[in-house]
């Protein structure tokens, strides 16, 4: 074919006009979508700002704060009661509370025992009874500071004005109570600790052995790829389905093993309930357990096939070859999977509101048995509220568990980075 | 002897070269099976557990008011009724509840009904007039799925106000984050340069790791009073669908971003420079070659988020509010199917309830819903595989 036959009519665009004039178009339509596409990954970035933003708005801010009892009334010939001894302190305590309510603080912790400061932090809470009348967000408290206090004061006037950060040690020290300034974390984390330590424990093993059974001994027939299928349909099922499951086989048909009915730790029998820290951790377990084994397949499957033939010419079992080079080598990618998918657990709200939290739980975990809250539950609870006060300790809450997960997805970035140098 | 095997020692034949069984190597090759299996076990537990749930759901007697009363005391060998005016019709063979006594019906004209009394275990006592009478049924597949009303409590069992909201929700959510997340999905693997990327795609990640109930309380606490804002305060209620589903699409964003990336860098490096030697601009390339070459990897990206969407949980628990309403307009409160699973679920529920099973038969439509999507997604990506290894 020659040339003249090519720009032959039909063959090649005109050269002289079409093809030549929608150029310009052609380039505003490129230059307009190449914006919109960095706009939509800009979007994505003002969203996550706007999310972040939001929780720290919630858990800092002005507050009005007003109290049942004034301070300075409270002194004593002169004496105001920050400069009190503890014996003055406790004396006043015994004064103003109702013998019932000290006696039960007597016995959550004798007073003697209690140091100065510990019963100066009772008497602020329990005799002058700071109590939040409102809250202002902090966008509002830095930038509008003048119209808030002129609100405060209009509203308020009585009240004392302070700049409240939710999120406080005695926030993340104290257990949950049913008033907002008294609420705190300390059940939730503990709760949520023991929870994923169990999952831990159950799903890390189990995840990494199938793991290795699937790609270092399973043959190419119809159960291992049953299985193989099995595990890539159990990632995609809704975390809801797993409480469910849970909710049938841990809570209620296993319910002498997972309430400790069995080894005889339930004083009534008839009183045995399954809704413990042991069931919510193994449901949690089987939650993430295909995340693990498919992160763990990747990362045996990344160890190179010399190391293994180099084991088995030597004489090694396949075990042995197994354990000895295929493991050290694929461990800090297991790791990472394995942190990854336990951030992943710790933020799991909905199979555990199935599995059956409690909805207030004040004393410590005491072991797999007890019953438990965990840190999302207490945010779905707070965030729940149509109170305004416990919607911002949701949001300190909510700080506290990103705080964790952060510590958590460091620690795996942390371990990849170490491993994967010396590989 | 010895000196006799010493030296058939030295010979090839002693070495016994057959495969040795290590009993130790069989017992570890079948615990690392019995780990394997524990998936099967898995997925059996779910679909056993929730059929098994769900059919007590179907075959379970509930009693239904039929507004009729005992017109004169009964004694417990009477096995003729008379009955009051209006209500709905008795027929032979139905059950019927008095009080705690269930019997069946033999005949039945107009307001005389002959009974078979003390069935199904309960005995024969006397009622007095005016007392209330139960009709005992089933609940239908096609009531299930064709009413517009539910409340297991009193009677109700249609799932549609529940599906609708579901899918209302998860649209939104859809809307939200198919356009945008494949828009990110061609900026990261056609336009940003390497640096841009390195910085982009852990930011995505970050949203891809925040739970879920944190996005609940994004959307209650920012999106409603921003569609508050927007719309008005009387066009739009405090718990709403609207809302629920735009923080559907933010967290599902990343999901599909990341996987249409994927599918996009995917393809070969020779495809967009023929395109770019004919003449293509940067969108032409993208658009017209390289999308449409990682086509099935979008769509099994896109059809994996529609799973997510649907099975999102917490963010409809917070912010799409309680109480299953059944309207298509999305700025009205409606509980999803997830959303009512949790709450129902949130109290101490009794095991007998019929709470309890009609949670199980929710979840049963549910799991096969986002099962069904997930098998056709993995179908699309075997597909895509094929084509480019």
């Amino acid at each position: 074919m020659t040339i003249q036959q090519l720009s032959a009519p039909g063959l090649l665009p005109d050269q002289s006009s079409e093809f030549v004039n929608n150029l310009p178009s052609r380039y505003r339509l490129a230059l307009f979508w190449q914006v919109a596409f960095l706009a939509s990954t800009i979007l994505g970035i003002v969203v996550l700002t706007a999310l972040l933003f939001n929780i720290v708005n919630g858990a800092f801010g002005l507050a009005a704060v007003e109290v049942k009892v004034n301070p300075d009334s409270l002194a004593k010939e002169g004496v105001p009661i920050e400069d009190q001894s503890k014996e003055q302190l406790i004396q006043l305590l015994q004064e103003t509370l109702k013998p019932a309510v000290y006696q039960r603080l007597d016995t959550e912790k004798p007073f003697d025992k209690r140091s100065r400061s510990e019963v100066y932090a009772l008497v602020i809470d329990r005799v002058v009874e700071p109590k939040v009348m409102q809250t202002w967000p902090l966008f509002d408290s830095l930038v509008h500071r003048d119209e808030v206090l002129a609100e405060i004061a209009a509203k308020y006037p009585e009240a004392e004005v302070r700049f409240l950060s939710w999120i406080n040690f005695k926030f993340l020290t104290t257990p949950q109570s049913s008033q907002a300034e008294r609420a705190g974390v300390r059940t939730a984390i503990l709760g949520s600790l023991w929870i994923i330590s169990i999952t831990i424990v159950v799903a890390f093993p189990v995840g990494v052995c199938a793991a290795i059974y699937l790609e270092e001994y399973a043959r190419d027939n119809w159960i291992n790829r049953l299985i193989r299928t099995n595990i890539n349909n159990l990632a995609g099922v809704p975390s809801i389905i797993y409480g469910m499951l849970g909710l049938a086989i841990f809570v209620r048909a296993l319910e002498p093993l997972t309430s400790g009915a069995a080894f005889g730790l339930v004083e009534d029998p008839t009183m045995a309930n399954g809704r413990t820290i042991l069931s919510a951790g193994l449901t949690l377990a089987l939650l993430i357990l295909p995340v693990i084994i498919i992160n763990g397949q990747e990362a045996i499957r990344a160890v190179p096939t010399s190391l293994r033939e180099a084991g088995l010419a030597l004489g090694a079992t396949r075990w042995q070859t197994v354990w000895a080079h295929v493991l050290p080598n694929a461990l800090p990618g297991i790791l990472t999977g394995t942190i990854l998918a336990i951030s992943r657990a710790i933020g799991e709200t909905a199979p555990l509101v199935v599995v059956g939290a409690s909805t207030f739980v004040i004393r410590d975990p005491s072991g797999p048995f007890s019953k438990f809250t965990a840190l999302p539950i207490q945010i779905y609870q707070w965030t729940s509220r149509p109170q305004a006060e416990f919607r911002d300790i949701a949001a300190a809450a909510i700080i506290v568990l990103l705080a964790l997960l952060l510590v958590l997805n460091v620690t795996a970035i942390l371990l990849r980075n170490r491993y994967s140098r010396r590989l | 002897m010895q000196s006799k095997e010493r030296m058939v020692g030295g010979s090839p034949e002693a070495i016994d070269l057959r495969r040795k069984v290590h009993i130790g190597e069989a017992l570890i090759q079948g615990f690392l099976f019995v780990c394997g299996v524990i998936s099967i076990l898995t997925t059996l537990g779910i679909v056993f557990e929730l059929g098994r749930e769900s059919l007590g759901f179907f075959t379970r007697q509930v009693w239904e008011n039929t507004d009729k009363t005992l017109a004169t005391a009964v004694d417990p060998d009477s096995t003729e009724l008379s009955l009051s005016r209006g209500g709905t019709g008795i027929q032979a063979g139905d059950l019927i509840r008095i009080e705690n006594e269930i019997m069946r019906v033999e005949t039945a004209t107009g307001e005389v009904a002959i009974v078979v009394r003390g069935q199904q275990g309960t005995e024969a006592v006397a009622h007095p007039a005016n007392t209330t009478l139960f009709r005992g049924r089933r609940v239908s597949l096609l009531e299930f799925f064709t009413g517009s009303k539910w409340n297991p409590q009193i009677g109700h069992f249609g799932i549609l106000p529940l599906v609708t909201a579901t899918l209302i929700t998860s649209v939104i959510g859809m809307a939200v984050a198919l356009p945008l997340g494949l828009s990110v999905g061609i900026y990261l693997s056609e336009y940003a340069s390497d640096r841009a990327r390195k910085i982009l795609k852990p930011i995505l990640e970050i949203l891809a790791g925040i739970p879920t109930v944190v996005y609940g309380y994004f959307a209650l606490t920012f999106i409603t009073p921003l569609l508050r804002g927007v719309f008005g305060q009387n066009t739009v209620q405090i718990y709403n669908m609207a809302s629920a589903g735009l923080a559907i699409g933010i967290l599902i964003l990343p999901l599909v971003s990341s996987m249409s990336e994927g599918a996009l860098s995917a393809v070969p490096r020779s495809l967009r420079e023929a395109a770019y030697a004919m003449g293509a601009t940067r969108l032409e390339v993208a658009v017209k070659v390289v999308v449409p070459a990682a086509l099935s990897g979008i769509e099994a990206a896109f059809i994996l988020a529609m799973s997510r969407a649907v099975g999102e949980t917490m963010v409809v628990a917070i912010a799409a509010g309680q109480g299953p309403n059944f309207t298509l307009n999305p700025f009205r409160s409606a509980e999803t199917m997830t959303g009512h699973m949790v709450r129902i679920s949130g109290g101490d529920l009794s095991y007998d309830s019929i709470d309890y099973n009609s949670i199980f038969a929710i979840g049963l439509l549910l799991f096969l819903i986002t099962l069904s999507l997930n098998i056709i997604s993995q179908r699309i990506v075997r597909r895509f595989r094929e084509v480019y290894e």
